[in-house]
């Protein structure tokens, strides 16, 4: 076994197999495990992929929503056991990997065209 | 004192622990090594046990070296590492070292030659500032003064220049072990250790020095 192949076998133990396809610019909820008190419970946080890094273990989206006029963003390491689910909700058409231009604007100009090629799950 | 391990860095990556956040480690294959030979101070004026460590042919070695390690009864091995002891009781020779000798939570320094940068700069290799690029200015990465002038009329001693940067033995001290590996010899080391994949590290339970 090579040094690649052993890092690869640790990280195996860890990597979700049950996660659907995700592309930037989706409407995705993500059930997040939040401890409140000893007691465990799943918050939902439901927003558009704005960008994704594919790095095996270390893969990560960020999704950002408005929330109360203002916006937010959360990074999450889709490979975490805090993050419980993934769900798809509607695919979005995005030209580009990264749709950080989305920061700079507001209300309607926003909103992503729904693209129906791409099955959700 | 205690006795430690050599092992080769393999790589990082980041595990998750119970409480679900992610911790960097670097993965380290520690061992298995053999004990070579035991210093005592009756024979040698000091306690010691020496480990080996990295399999090779036997034609990548000298006969001095397969000699010493005939006694031990030991297959040829690159590498050999004396470790300081109050007393060498409880190794015999040609005793196995592996990873379990660690466990989940110790903290360990671990040893290894840094990566080298040649000889660098004043930038590089103390994090001097850089002169203005423009306006007519041809200090650009030049070190600045480097003394007052006739007194002391020399440069004093430790002032920091160009040089040789790295390739140097570096000890990185108390990093935990996050996991071991035994039926591997795997240590998971948290943070980074110093060199590349593949360099030669020594591990050893960590040293409190008191401040």
């Amino acid at each position: 076994m090579n040094a690649e192949e052993i890092i690869r076998s640790i990280e195996a133990e860890q990597i979700k197999t049950d996660l659907p396809t995700i592309y930037v610019g989706d409407t995705i909820r993500v059930g997040v495990r939040i401890q409140e008190g000893g007691k465990e419970r799943i918050q939902p946080y439901e927003g558009t992929v704005i960008a994704m890094r594919n790095g095996g273990i270390n893969r990560s989206i960020t999704v950002r929503k408005i929330f109360q006029g203002v916006g937010v963003e959360r990074v999450f390491l889709v490979h975490a056991p805090k993050v419980a689910s993934i769900a798809v909700l509607r695919r979005g058409k995005a030209r580009r990997a990264k749709l950080y231009y989305l920061r700079d604007r507001v209300g309607k100009a926003t909103r992503l065209k729904q693209r129906f090629d791409r099955p959700i799950n | 004192m205690a006795v430690g391990i050599l092992g080769k860095k393999l790589g990082m990556t980041q595990v998750f622990d119970e409480a679900g956040n992610a911790i960097p480690v670097t993965v380290v294959q520690a061992g298995p090594c053999v004990v070579t030979q035991i210093k005592t101070s009756d024979t040698d004026g000091y306690a010691a046990v020496q480990l080996g460590f990295d399999e090779v042919t036997e034609k990548k070695l000298n006969k001095p070296e397969l000699g010493h390690l005939a006694r031990s009864g030991s297959a040829p091995l690159r590498h050999l590492k004396e470790y300081r002891v109050d007393a060498a009781d409880g190794f015999e020779l040609g005793q196995t070292v592996t990873a379990e000798t660690f466990s989940q939570g110790q903290l360990v320094d671990v040893t290894g030659k840094s990566m080298g940068r040649g000889f660098a700069g004043y930038q590089k290799r103390h994090n001097f500032r850089r002169g203005p690029m423009a306006h007519g200015s041809k200090n650009h990465r030049l070190p600045g003064s480097t003394g007052a002038g006739t007194t002391p009329g020399r440069v004093y001693p430790g002032k920091r220049m160009a040089g040789q940067m790295g390739n140097a033995r570096v000890t990185i001290r108390k990093l935990e072990v996050v996991r071991v590996d035994g039926d591997r010899n795997i240590l998971l080391i948290k943070g980074a250790i110093p060199g590349k994949p593949g360099g030669l590290l020594s591990i050893a339970p960590a040293q409190w020095v008191n401040a």
